[in-house]
């Protein structure tokens, strides 16, 4: 890692000027009727849907602060117009944030304000006409909900808000996107995203086990459905089968292998993934949520830890306690019943990475960093970690932790430009619902900046592994890295680089 | 009275009424509607105070901004500096009987006037150059920025240009507004057009997007506490929710 690197590539993109319509479209696969009427909305678009949408946008806003509020303040200042990595990738004007928002809020306007109802065109308001429904489904469909922009808001407008209650509103009156709808009716009916039955599960993870027996030597235990288990893991079904984030379920095995932690998966709440949040449809992302705390009080167990996913974690952190009462201070009786269960020595729900860092800090893991010396690793704040939640109850946990954990199993550690990581951080591209390959050409300009930031790391430091802790970001790297001239296999799972040092111990379980 | 100074004193609480009433209801609406989830946003604070310290750091130093954009810092942050600034200076006018000492100090806070025109035109230049910019505006977001320069530059006319309208009739005019006491208009076109749009942005304040001001104190990203884990924070419709929800804990 060379510290005085000859020549500096500017640090920023390009701001690019605006080409108007580049992503026009008829944006992605919509849902089937089946999959829209699994959820309880309407099985197509509506005969009067324009009436029950404004009447769903008027019970949003009375039911979401945020949503009131932010189509009020706008003030059109255009700060945000440059932060977005979809319209960096784009150049689409529609994805600025601001141009994203008044889509909503032209409508809003036009339905809701004195000036809008007496003079649209001064102000910029819009009939909800069917034109402007295709640019909803089209550009709300072009956002990751990724926050980027709120931490740059002066007045903290947070577009992710207005993306998700206006896929609310297109849910409502019929118009849903196939990939996340048809992913929410599997977790409805079998507890995962994948669709992934028990019987399916526990072969997995037995194949797993052996897997890690016949490389280490060592009996490490992937434990399904264990009742009395200390801990209940909860992680995105990705790890249960995709590259590379099966190397980081490894990764977790190994470390509660080594702590001497019991610890059990779920069959029945095998998903720590919730799409609802991307729909923002509180009843479907509670459902997902609810199913997190009947496997806790099924299994009797004390504590609860979440695995490697972006809006998991932010769903958890922030969200858990609020659905579920799975966190403290809760009033009613399947939150109390929950709370005197679980050991309040520990945060309720703790990250995987928060469990793995305090076993660190307490000298119960060793390292041999050697074993990732072939590696210059950078770390990828995943938007959702980031922007929306933390991780051990200090100040920025959240970037320091993952860092920490890292740092403690790799030798060769060095950060992106600073202006894209941390609260700055850019998606990955193919966050909030958009990781599906009706949307590739999407995805693949909107990780331009995020790639962008990899090559400067690469060229100035020799980057060459890219490590995160979301399974969105990790499948999205996968896909996209080619494109960008990158090897696919730089993405590992943090707890795959800390799977590759670690030192097994072969007798800890007892 | 004249016809024009009945007409601008009734502009006038025409627009005190809107400005009150209208706002109350937005500030009402704002407050009754629940926040049902925990979204701050990064950095974000962990302590009650921490919220305290980072509302204030954007209202009076507008901290995000500074770290959004240089420039667009530069003009808003010069321009609303100077409006409070210009504020104070105007309070002279409409106190009523015996006028505080400070009151009377505010003189030099007139050259405020320069960096408001220097902020707004900046802004103009901002949404008129800016490609980016000029997408994002409608009409009615020109038309503000041009009231408020026409405020501000009627008022240096006035001012630095000595064609300054009779004090006498001004100070009368402005106390009486308060006092119940009314008197006539200083007939000055200059003055007119200075006070106009002042009485016209009043009375746009709660139907436009001068709601901003308020906005930022309700934004949920900004004034919430990042303690989910701790406190359970949830609302009256969620939690009905919680009441008609019943899971069978046993079986399954």
């Amino acid at each position: 890692m060379s510290k005085n690197s000859i020549e500096k590539l500017p640090t920023y993109l390009a701001i690019p000027p605006l080409k108007k319509d580049s992503m026009a479209g008829k944006g992605p696969f919509k849902a089937s009727i089946d999959i829209q009427k699994d959820l309880g909305f309407p099985g197509e678009k509506i005969d009067n849907w324009q009436q029950v949408a404004i009447n769903k946008i008027a019970e949003t806003k009375s039911k979401y602060r945020s949503v009131q509020v932010f189509l009020d303040s706008c003030m059109k200042c255009g700060v945000c117009t440059d932060k977005c990595h979809y319209y960096l990738g784009t150049a689409d004007p529609k994805n600025m944030p601001v141009a994203r928002q008044d889509l909503f809020r032209s409508v809003y306007r036009r339905h809701f304000t004195f000036a809008g109802k007496y003079f649209p065109k001064l102000v910029g308001a819009k009939e909800f006409d069917e034109d402007m429904l295709d640019d909803w489904y089209n550009y709300f469909h072009q956002c990751s909900q990724c926050r980027r922009c709120a931490v740059f808001c002066p007045i903290g407008i947070d577009t992710a808000e207005i993306s998700m209650a206006a896929r609310e509103v297109m849910n409502a009156i019929g118009v849903g996107q196939k990939y996340p709808n048809q992913i929410l009716g599997k977790i409805n009916k079998i507890g995962n995203n994948l669709g992934m039955p028990e019987p399916a599960l526990r072969d997995t993870l037995a194949d797993l086990e052996e897997e890690i027996e016949e490389e280490t030597g060592v009996s490490v235990k992937l434990p399904l459905d264990i009742k009395n288990s200390e801990v209940l893991m909860v992680t995105p079904s990705a790890d249960f089968f995709a590259e590379p984030h099966i190397d980081g379920l490894i990764g977790y095995a190994k470390v509660f292998h080594q702590s001497g932690v019991s610890w059990t998966l779920s069959s029945y709440a095998s998903e720590a993934a919730n799409f609802g949040m991307f729909i923002g449809n509180y009843d479907v992302m509670r459902q997902g949520a609810l199913r997190i705390r009947k496997a806790a009080l099924d299994l009797n167990v004390k504590r609860v830890v979440v695995g490697e996913c972006g809006h998991a974690w932010r769903v958890a952190y922030s969200f858990w306690n609020t659905l579920t009462g799975l966190g403290s201070g809760g009033s009613d009786e399947y939150s109390l019943k929950l709370q005197n269960q679980l050991d309040s020595n520990y945060p309720q729900p703790q990250h995987m990475i928060e469990f793995t860092y305090d076993l660190i800090q307490r000298d119960k893991l060793s390292f041999d960093k050697s074993k990732n010396d072939h590696r210059v690793v950078t770390f990828h704040d995943s938007c959702n970690v980031a922007r929306g939640s933390n991780m051990g109850d200090i100040e920025n946990g959240q970037f320091i932790l993952p860092r920490e954990v890292i740092k403690a199993a790799c030798n060769n550690f060095s950060d992106m430009h600073k202006s894209t990581i941390k609260s700055a951080t850019f998606c990955c591209g193919g966050g909030g619902g958009l990781l599906t390959d009706d949307l590739i050409d999407l995805r693949i300009k909107g990780a331009k900046p995020r790639m962008h930031a990899l090559k400067q790391s690469e060229q100035d430091n020799g980057v060459n592994t890219l490590a995160a802790i979301c399974a969105i970001c990790k499948s999205q790297f996968s896909k996209v890295l080619p494109n960008y001239d990158f090897d696919p296999y730089m993405i590992v799972s943090v707890h795959q680089l800390v799977s590759d040092a670690i030192i097994l111990t072969k007798d800890s379980e007892t | 009275m004249s016809s024009i100074s009945i007409f601008f004193t009734l502009f006038f609480y025409f627009s005190v009424l809107i400005f009150i009433t209208g706002l109350s209801y937005k500030i009402v609406q704002y407050w009754n509607t629940p926040a049902p989830l925990k979204i701050p946003i990064a950095p974000a604070p962990l302590t009650k105070s921490g919220v305290f310290l980072r509302l204030t750091k954007e209202v009076f130093l507008f901290a995000t901004l500074f770290k959004s954009s240089k420039w667009t810092w530069l003009f808003g942050w010069s321009f609303h500096l100077a409006l409070v600034l210009l504020f104070f200076r105007h309070l002279v006018y409409f106190w009523p009987g015996e006028i505080p000492l400070i009151l009377l100090k505010t003189e030099p806070l007139k050259y405020a006037a320069y960096p408001l025109i220097f902020g707004l035109l900046g802004l103009l230049g901002r949404r008129i150059f800016v490609d980016r910019v000029r997408y994002i505006s409608a009409p009615s977001d020109y038309l503000m920025l041009l009231l408020i320069i026409l405020i501000g530059a009627s008022g240096m006319v006035m001012t630095f240009a000595n064609n300054h309208p009779n004090m006498l009739l001004v100070k009368n005019f402005a106390e009486g507004l308060i006092t119940f006491k009314w008197s006539e208009l200083p007939s000055e076109v200059i003055f007119l057009v200075h006070i106009f749009p002042v009485f016209f942005l009043i009375a746009i304040f709660p139907i436009s997007k001068l709601l901003h001001g308020p906005g930022i104190f309700f934004a949920p990203t900004l004034n919430q506490v990042d303690d989910a884990r701790k406190k359970r924070h949830i609302s009256q419709w969620a939690m009905q929710k919680e009441k008609n929800t019943k899971i069978d804990l046993e079986h399954n």
